[in-house]
């Protein structure tokens, strides 16, 4: 059973579907039904055009609904009046449905749901595993979402960002399951790529495969975080880089700069470096310098004032730091970092167990705090 | 089966007898607390009594209602509250022996000098349903 090709099928029917004229909620319900049919019945008896097979049996399950309340919704009426359907690239049909599954109208939390569902063929059970939640609360989120975007037409481009935005989240948030969310943001990321002709595009699944490449060595076996400094470089994943890198350099030669291109290109020089003492910390900074320009976000000058103390000395980091609000997330963890370099072990121990108290990750408290614990062992008395 | 909730107090329990901050034991003491507390929640699911495990942030903040067309009054963390629950551990087990003997197991997780913590853990039998056979 290729699980694969039935999720990357999965968007193309669902886009056949909704320009027959079904809407999309009730195509969507289709298609997830033909999927269920299609994992039980292909193993034993494998067609021989999956996606003639799923179109088929999704168009009949939306046909058998609509029968069922057609004195309600007269939807019969409008299937009869469709004109049959011809031949058309399945491309832009999947890439309406990337639009709409991240509609501004939906919340973040919907909008991952239903691109994971509609655009990446997982199931709600699946979805609510990855994100520990339980299977109906998941089933109810995706069902509001699409009655929320049911009434949107499929025939205008959305905005690319918010896209970006969504596919985004799925890669960042790190929680586990039977579904690796990070290679499934890298196939629908692969994927969008694929259709649309952006830099920005590029720059992010540029930035998913510099980061995915890393992933290897950021844990060890029993889940503890390695620092960028610190991990095994012989781990990284040397396909994944230079296909990121590749990417990157394309992107960047087209001279419209964004911040994914930005938050790339300074992976990619972490990625250049063959050991931690070897990277070009002068040109990240500048990097970060156009990241700065490009959102004005403050953990971007959070992450700026690491690399100044990189690139300057802990001084001026911690100079650079002065002008970063405190209250942004790991602000007492640079802190503690920067401390350490400037040589004031007891400060940076001080720090350390502050950030592990503010800490909103178990796997970050728990590495924060044994960076104290490392400092506190070794300070006298 | 019954369900069991265990505390755990960053505040509000009796003092631990091994009673040391974290911050205060090696690297190597709280990589071994941290393999013990997952050994024992993978034991658990492997035996077919875990259900669920959390841990929460040191820091909360307490909201009420505050009357028709108010925002809601936030307020705190109160330093003079007693009480500050650091995380839990949801366990479905036979009998209150066994849930007393899993609590007894995890508060001897190691700590300063390798030694077990000796922590208290609060022990909280769930509300359930009333059975359907009553007589």
């Amino acid at each position: 059973m290729d699980g694969d090709l039935l999720r990357r099928l999965t968007p193309e029917v669902l886009g056949v579907l909704v320009r027959r004229g079904a809407d999309f909620a009730a195509a969507e319900d289709a298609v997830q039904d033909a999927l269920v049919q299609a994992v039980h019945g292909w193993p034993a008896d494998p067609p021989r055009d999956p996606k003639g097979w799923l179109v088929t049996v999704a168009w009949h399950r939306f046909l058998d609904a609509g029968r069922a309340d057609v004195a309600r919704r007269r939807r019969e009426s409008l299937v009869v009046e469709e004109p049959p359907p011809g031949p058309t690239p399945g491309v832009d049909d999947t890439l309406r449905l990337y639009f709409l599954c991240a509609h501004p109208a939906l919340t973040p939390s919907s909008a991952v749901a239903l691109t994971l569902r509609a655009v990446g063929g997982l199931t709600t059970r699946q979805i609510a595993r990855a994100y520990l939640v339980p299977e109906a609360t998941m089933a109810q989120r995706i069902s509001r979402a699409k009655r929320t975007v049911s009434g949107v037409r499929l025939d205008r481009p959305g905005d690319v960002a918010t896209v970006l935005r969504v596919l985004y989240l799925v890669f960042n948030e790190g929680y586990s399951g039977d579904v690796d969310l990070a290679a499934e943001a890298v196939r629908l990321t692969r994927q969008l790529a694929a259709m649309v002709d952006h830099p920005e595009v590029a720059g992010l699944l540029a930035l998913m495969l510099l980061h995915h490449a890393r992933r290897a060595a950021r844990t060890t076996p029993d889940g503890s975080l390695v620092p960028l400094a610190a991990q095994d470089r012989s781990r990284w994943d040397t396909a994944l880089i230079a296909e990121g890198v590749r990417i990157l350099q394309a992107a960047l030669a087209r001279d419209r700069l964004g911040e994914f291109q930005a938050q790339a290109a300074v992976a990619a020089l972490h990625a250049d470096a063959q050991a931690a003492g070897e990277t070009d910390w002068v040109q990240i900074v500048e990097w970060y310098d156009e990241l700065v320009r490009l959102t004005d976000s403050p953990v971007v000058r959070l992450n700026r004032a690491v690399a100044v103390g990189e690139a300057d000395g802990a001084w001026a980091g911690l100079a650079a730091l002065a002008a970063v609000d405190p209250s942004v997330p790991r602000h007492a963890a640079v802190t503690a970092y920067l401390h350490e370099r400037a040589g004031d072990r007891a400060t940076a121990a001080r720090w350390y167990a502050e950030a592990a108290h503010r800490a909103a990750h178990l796997a970050e408290r728990d590495h924060l705090i044994r960076q104290a614990a490392r400092l506190n062992a070794r300070l006298p008395g | 089966m019954a369900k069991y909730l265990l505390l755990k107090h960053y505040r509000g329990a009796p003092a631990a007898v091994n009673d040391v901050a974290m911050d205060q034991w090696t690297p190597e003491e709280i990589t071994a607390h941290v393999q013990y507390m997952n050994d024992f929640a993978a034991r658990l699911e492997g035996s077919g009594e875990f259900v669920d495990g959390q841990a929460l942030a040191p820091e909360g903040t307490f909201v009420r209602y505050d009357g028709p067309g108010r925002p809601p009054v936030t307020d705190g963390p109160f330093a003079e509250t007693k009480d500050l629950i650091a995380g839990w551990m949801v366990i479905d087990v036979d009998s209150y022996e066994r849930a007393v003997e899993l609590a007894g197991e995890l508060s001897a997780a190691p700590g300063a000098g390798g030694r077990p913590i000796h922590e208290w853990l609060e022990l909280r039998p769930f509300l359930t349903e009333p059975p359907t056979i009553t007589d």
